[in-house]
């Protein structure tokens, strides 16, 4: 078995593993490689051939692909940044060694001094809602009849369902309009959408796309092939309401609700997860609980735009290039950080704060829809940054900025809440 | 004269601010609630000829994937971006092809081009 060595290891060639990797070698880092399983980099970027992507990150709105070749440049002809695709880590174990194997090299032991974990995250599927009836063809998740779509150049069906308002499922109504299919209806379990506006608007209304909100499938029907479904509205709680059950005629059902970070490497690694973001628990650094393991992207939490993760693995590619060069500030103090009232989830979770400070960035996410609110970030009960929002939205994560000054005046708990009536 | 108000979202970004619109005789005199200027650019085409990028795959031949990603250059007219993507159904290229080479020269009369969205090596 071939053994390999480098300073970093970056597990996943998509916009968070090549970022990742790109932020290593600006901060010195001289031996890093990157495992991606696909036959080429990118990762998902490559079948979102949509664009609005890089508005923030590199300040121009690029498609999919556009933004994947725009990180793909940036390391590129650098013999310092060892790629390998078509390999598939199997194995990680806490010493930092990585099984891994790919058809062309066979298994490979790998050890990394610093390993990065950018493996994206996945969707859920049928199984995962649990939706009832017939077990027919024609019911794919939104991101594999994209691939098929975009990628590959299957149509998966004519006329067209979608289960859950997230961007995916949004997107993929417009797409699947532009090649020529029909698409009834997109179908919302809760009493709003759970994509970005600008999406409702140029995916659902330009098409003439019903939107139906707190409805939601309790019937699949047909034999072979999907013929169709039963839809009903659902109360408060989300459960079906008897009597409002319609049929609605399709041969195509797409999936688009939610995703999950794809962490089976993390558990085998029995890092600290969050049971929320079903990530790592890490810190501003983007350090897990083990030592030299970092992790960034949406294996952390899932975002909406590829721009924060970018930003966000640069922050991992920082802190692990100056961990193998020994230029890390060890942390004078450990605050940890808690969600209050309306907000879900905010990482990092944990703020390790060397003596000078250091700048932190807090991406968190509200619960439920949310107008004219304060968020208000308390170091052991006292406000210590507070910022108006006009709409909160939980498809839309928001970002605050803390000063390195502030982050000296922290004590041991960080609350984020937010606060009504202002 | 006439004069309206329209609630719209901008889509130029994904922070999507949501806009009150004052419309006197079909032109836009007022735009509240945009966070930065394109947002009053776009209630401004958008009332008068809405526009919209459109982003699709054309087949190719000997590359890697079966399928390419394009993009047009610039917004089309929102109402022809239905037959456009029908015009690029019967568009076939050979690999290889480059980022940002034109696939599409002004697509239907329109003046606008549409590009590669990625390189496409030979297989």
């Amino acid at each position: 078995m071939q053994e390999l060595e480098y300073d970093i290891v970056i597990i996943g060639g998509g916009p968070a593993g090549l970022s990742a990797a790109y932020s290593a070698y600006e901060n010195g880092a001289r031996s890093i490689l990157i495992i991606e399983r696909d036959f080429e980099l990118g990762g998902i970027l490559q079948q979102c051939i949509h664009n609005g992507f890089g508005l923030h990150h590199f300040k121009e709105e690029l498609t999919g692909p556009g933004y994947a070749q725009r990180c793909i440049e940036l390391i590129a002809n650098k013999p310092e940044i060892v790629t390998m695709v078509d390999t598939m880590v199997l194995d990680i174990s806490t010493e930092k060694k990585i099984i891994a194997v790919s058809p062309k090299e066979g298994l490979m032991k790998i050890t990394g001094k610093t390993i990065i974990l950018t493996m994206g995250c996945r969707e859920r599927t049928r199984g995962a809602i649990r939706i009832p009836g017939e077990r027919p063809a024609g019911i794919f998740t939104a991101g594999a009849a994209q691939r098929m779509v975009n990628m590959v150049g299957y149509l998966p069906g004519q006329k067209i369902v979608i289960l859950g308002s997230g961007d995916i499922g949004l997107i993929m109504a417009r797409r699947m309009s532009l090649e020529g299919c029909k698409v009834q209806a997109v179908l919302e379990i809760c009493p709003f959408s759970n994509g970005l506006t600008r999406n409702i608007v140029q995916c659902l209304q330009d098409y003439e796309i019903p939107l139906l909100l707190a409805h939601t499938i309790t019937e699949i029907h047909g034999k072979d092939r999907l013929t169709g479904i039963t839809v009903s509205k659902v109360d408060e709680n989300m459960r079906p309401i008897a009597g409002t059950e319609f049929d609605i005629e399709c041969d195509t059902l797409l999936l688009s609700v939610g995703l999950i970070p794809e962490n089976e490497l993390s558990r085998g690694l029995h890092l600290k997860m969050h049971p929320l973001t079903n990530g790592p628990i890490v810190n501003q650094r983007r350090t897990t609980s083990l030592p030299g393991i970092y992790a960034a992207g949406n294996v952390v939490h899932v975002h909406d735009l590829v721009d924060f993760v970018s930003d966000e693995a640069e922050i991992a590619g920082k802190f692990a290039a100056l961990e193998v060069q020994g230029k890390v500030c060890d942390a004078l103090r450990r605050t940890e950080v808690k969600t209050g009232e309306g907000i879900r989830t905010c990482v990092p979770q944990i703020l390790d704060i060397p003596a000078e400070g250091e700048a932190v960035r807090l991406f968190m996410r509200v619960g439920a829809p949310e107008r004219k609110v304060k968020l208000e970030i308390l170091s052991d009960g006292q406000v210590i940054l507070n910022k108006l929002l006009p709409v909160a939205k939980p498809s839309e994560m928001i970002a605050v900025d803390i000063s390195a000054e502030k982050t000296k005046l922290m004590g041991c708990e960080l609350t984020v809440r937010l606060s009504r009536g202002v | 004269m006439t004069m309206e108000k329209l609630t719209m979202n901008c889509i130029t970004c994904p922070v999507g601010c949501e806009m009150t619109v004052t419309v006197e005789d079909g032109v836009v005199i007022n735009v509240e609630g945009n966070s930065c200027p394109r947002g009053k650019k776009y209630a401004e085409v958008e009332v008068v000829a809405p526009k919209r990028m459109l982003t699709s795959t054309v087949a190719i031949t000997g590359g890697l994937l079966p399928l390419l990603p394009v993009v047009s250059q610039e917004p089309l007219p929102k109402n022809k971006i239905l037959a456009c993507a029908q015009e690029l159904r019967k568009v076939s290229v050979e690999a290889p092809i480059a980022a940002g080479q034109v696939i599409c020269g002004n697509i239907l009369g329109l003046g606008v081009n549409i590009i590669a969205a990625r390189a496409i090596d030979k297989e």
